[in-house]
């Protein structure tokens, strides 16, 4: 375990089984181009941390780096030390197919696959031989489209294509999707700028509900849903983390100027 | 004059037409001072149309029409001499006619009858030739006048311009159509012409082809037959060879390209195996039949097989690599149009790459795979140099690649190549064999673009 990382109790305060996602130096190149300069940030387990900032300001870079999910960007290269537990994500020994499991991932634009909507849930378990025959699959497709409060909508047509539901629904089965594999950490990027005010109610609910159990770190551009949902709240400029604390206290006082600017409307 | 100086000199006319309008035009609003919805080139265009396009139609129409015209008014009084002469004999008479008043010679002595029918024939066409020469710079003439005079600021002619550019666009387009339509009539006539003369279900379920049939009454052991299935069988068999060899290599090729190669690996590779494409067919007749074939029937030798050297295994070996590039370009496109999110989503779930590529990947492109193999099979089923040169004409019926057959293709040729009777069962024959070659491949295009639609629609 790194230096940067035994250090971390003294600096945040936090104890260290309470931080699950921790990152130092964490610095982004696409190609020449340097995207994220040097993030430090603490995530604690099992609440919502929020990353807000200006289009452009590498949130979604950041987000990808906890799943490394950058991997599969051509002339991406990511520097700096990233702990899942304690662990360094990208020490040799650890598996991306693995760390990808304990991550989940939940995008922008609901993409669900051109399947039915239970082989689209049985998907993640099925390629982690989590499941070992038909029973267990029904169970857990049930019991993850049960969490992600989309069971009571699709239980009777659970064989027709998951192409084939609304926004809201679509986004909702990504989450089952996502649920489904049982992982630790759930990354949200902007998970409602496509849907409705009724559908993005409806998700704010579930991210409440989920976080008793998740590790949840969400990206918005909406400072209201930022403030309804989490409890952290990191705000990002340039490529620079400027600021991270407890969402109340980055909404009422933020300590630097430019988050000011930013959650006053006044540039962004 | 002759045609072409005719056609040259209507050129020039419309060529002065359209500098003569255009400086009119230019003039005109020079002097006027207001704008207008045409540029002077358009009337320069305009007088240049008019100029040009009701002479040609004439001249072109006179010139189709005036041979026949003449033809009908020498034959209409013949000289009493040639009363009652039979249908054959009097082509040959107009023939004759013909070539003697174009100064050329006949198989026989020029008999005083025949001299002056040429000449009045020769007269005639001098009067012809006169008249359109006339009627049509008279006409080129006139029109240039009428249109002159109409070129005002006023006159709309980059609409008139435009109008007349859109029916040639037209009279473009359908001609490829007619083309078609006219290829499938021919098809459909010269095959109910056969099928007259050979039951059509002894052509579609007979087992035994022989199309020779007897040229004389007396000759024996050719009587036709007319069982087209061991063509098909064969067709069909070097088809599935040809689709076992292609499909595997050029998906996997696709996927490579899609998934896997680098971007400057891809740019280089895609463009060569397209080269393969541009090889000519006949290339890779060669290639079949005096490489492949000839290894093939060594190997057979070496590990006891009996492979003869005009294999179906050697042509649909080669017609499968003639179409791997078909495969893999269609099949790269498709995959490629698969959106980025599907992967992105399947990689968030923690999917390695062959997951993704199989269980997200392919079945999301299935669709438009199968139209690119469609469209693949047709291109096999409709390839006739490979097999000309590498299957061979012995219509066996068998199933064992390793033995000669033949195709719908090759048998087409067959039954034309050399001289023939027009109207024989024989060369009759060809055309039911195009006919049904044509429908089997149009049904698989059909589907083939509708699999490819649905697919599109999916993801737009
Ligand atoms: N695949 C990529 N290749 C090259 N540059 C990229 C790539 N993805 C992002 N970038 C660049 O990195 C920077 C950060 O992008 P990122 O997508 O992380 O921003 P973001 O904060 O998520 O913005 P938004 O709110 O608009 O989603 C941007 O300048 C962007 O142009
Ligand atoms: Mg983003």
């Amino acid at each position: 375990m790194s230096q940067a990382l035994a250090d971390r109790t003294a600096r945040t305060g936090v104890p260290d089984d309470d931080i699950a996602v921790s990152g130092r130096d964490i610095s982004v190149f696409y190609g020449e181009k340097q995207a994220l300069f040097d993030v430090d940030i603490d995530i604690p387990r099992q609440q919502v941390t929020s990353l807000i900032g200006p289009s452009g300001c590498g949130k979604s870079t950041f987000l990808r780096c906890i799943n490394r999910m950058n991997d599969t960007i051509p002339g991406c290269r990511v520097t700096g030390e990233l702990f899942l537990d304690g662990e360094d994500i990208n020490s040799p020994r650890i598996d991306v197919v693995q760390l990808r499991a304990r991550v989940g991932m939940v995008f922008q634009k609901p993409n669900p696959f051109p399947k039915s909507i239970y082989d689209n849930v049985a998907y993640g378990p099925r390629i982690h031989g989590l499941v070992k025959n038909r029973g267990e699959a029904d169970e857990i497709v049930e019991r993850s489209l049960e969490k992600a409060g989309l069971l009571k909508e699709v239980k009777d047509r659970l064989q027709e294509p998951g192409t084939g539901l609304s926004g809201g629904q679509q986004q909702r089965l990504c989450i089952a999707r996502a649920l489904a594999v049982g992982p630790e950490v759930l990354l949200m990027d902007e998970p409602c700028s496509a849907l409705d005010p009724i559908a993005t109610a409806r998700i704010e609910e579930l991210i409440e509900e989920l976080k008793a159990n998740y590790t949840i770190i969400i990206v918005t551009h909406s400072m209201q849903q930022a403030a309804r949902v989490s409890q952290k709240t990191a705000f990002f400029h340039l490529g620079q983390l400027v600021e991270a604390g407890l969402t109340e206290r980055i909404f009422t006082s933020p300590e630097d100027e430019r988050t000011q600017g930013y959650i006053t409307g006044r540039f962004g | 004059m002759p045609v072409s100086t005719l056609a040259i000199v209507l050129v020039l006319m419309a060529l002065s037409a359209f500098y003569m309008g255009r400086r009119r035009a230019t003039a005109a609003q020079a002097n006027g001072g207001y704008r207008t919805s045409s540029r002077p080139h358009h009337h320069g265009l305009y007088l240049a149309i008019w100029v040009a396009i009701p002479a040609a139609l004439v001249a072109a129409f006179w010139l189709l029409i005036q041979g026949y015209v003449i033809d009908s008014i020498v034959l209409a009084d013949l000289p009493p001499a040639y009363a009652d002469i039979s249908p054959d004999r009097l082509n040959l008479l107009l023939q004759e006619i013909h070539s003697v008043a174009g100064g050329g010679i006949v198989g026989r002595e020029v008999d005083d009858g025949l001299r002056l029918l040429a000449e009045r024939y020769h007269d005639l066409s001098m009067i012809g030739d006169a008249a359109r020469l006339v009627l049509v710079l008279g006409l080129a003439i006139g029109a240039f006048v009428f249109a002159l005079r109409r070129i005002s600021p006023r006159l709309q002619a980059r609409e008139r311009v435009e109008k007349v550019i859109m029916i040639f666009l037209i009279v473009a387009s359908t001609i490829s159509i007619l083309t078609t339509v006219g290829i499938v009539l021919s098809l459909l006539f010269e095959t109910m012409r056969f099928f007259d003369k050979v039951p059509i279900t002894e052509f579609l379920f007979g087992l035994n082809w022989s199309p020779q049939t007897a040229l004389r009454s007396d000759q024996v052991g050719s009587s036709g037959a007319f069982g087209a299935v061991p063509l098909f069988a064969g067709t069909l068999l070097i088809t599935l060879i040809a689709m076992l060899v292609a499909v595997p290599i050029g998906l996997m090729s696709a996927v490579y390209m899609t998934e896997f190669a680098s971007p400057r690996f891809r740019a280089t590779v895609k463009p060569l195996l397209e080269i393969l494409a541009g090889v000519p067919t006949v290339v890779y007749g060669f290639f079949a039949a005096l490489t492949v074939g000839v290894f093939f029937r060594d190997l057979g030798d070496a590990i006891g097989l009996d492979i003869v050297s005009e294999s179906a295994l050697a042509a649909g070996v080669v017609m499968g690599v003639m179409i791997i590039p078909f495969v893999s370009s269609l099949s790269d496109d498709v995959i490629n149009a698969v959106p980025q999110s599907l992967r992105d989503g399947s990689y968030g779930l923690g999917a390695t790459r062959a997951e993704t590529i199989r269980l997200v990947i392919l079945p999301a492109a299935l669709p438009g795979i199968v139209g690119a193999v469609m469209l693949a099979i047709s291109r096999a089923i409709g390839e006739t140099m490979i097999v000309v040169m590498a299957a061979g004409f012995a219509a066996n019926l068998t199933a064992n690649p390793l033995e000669a057959v033949t195709t719908v293709t090759v048998q087409i040729v067959g039954l034309l190549v050399g001289d023939q009777e027009f109207d024989s069962a024989k060369t009759l024959a060809a055309f039911a064999l195009a006919l049904v070659l044509f429908l089997v491949t149009l049904g698989l295009n059909v589907m083939a673009l509708m699999f490819v639609r649905k697919y599109r629609e999916k993801y737009d």
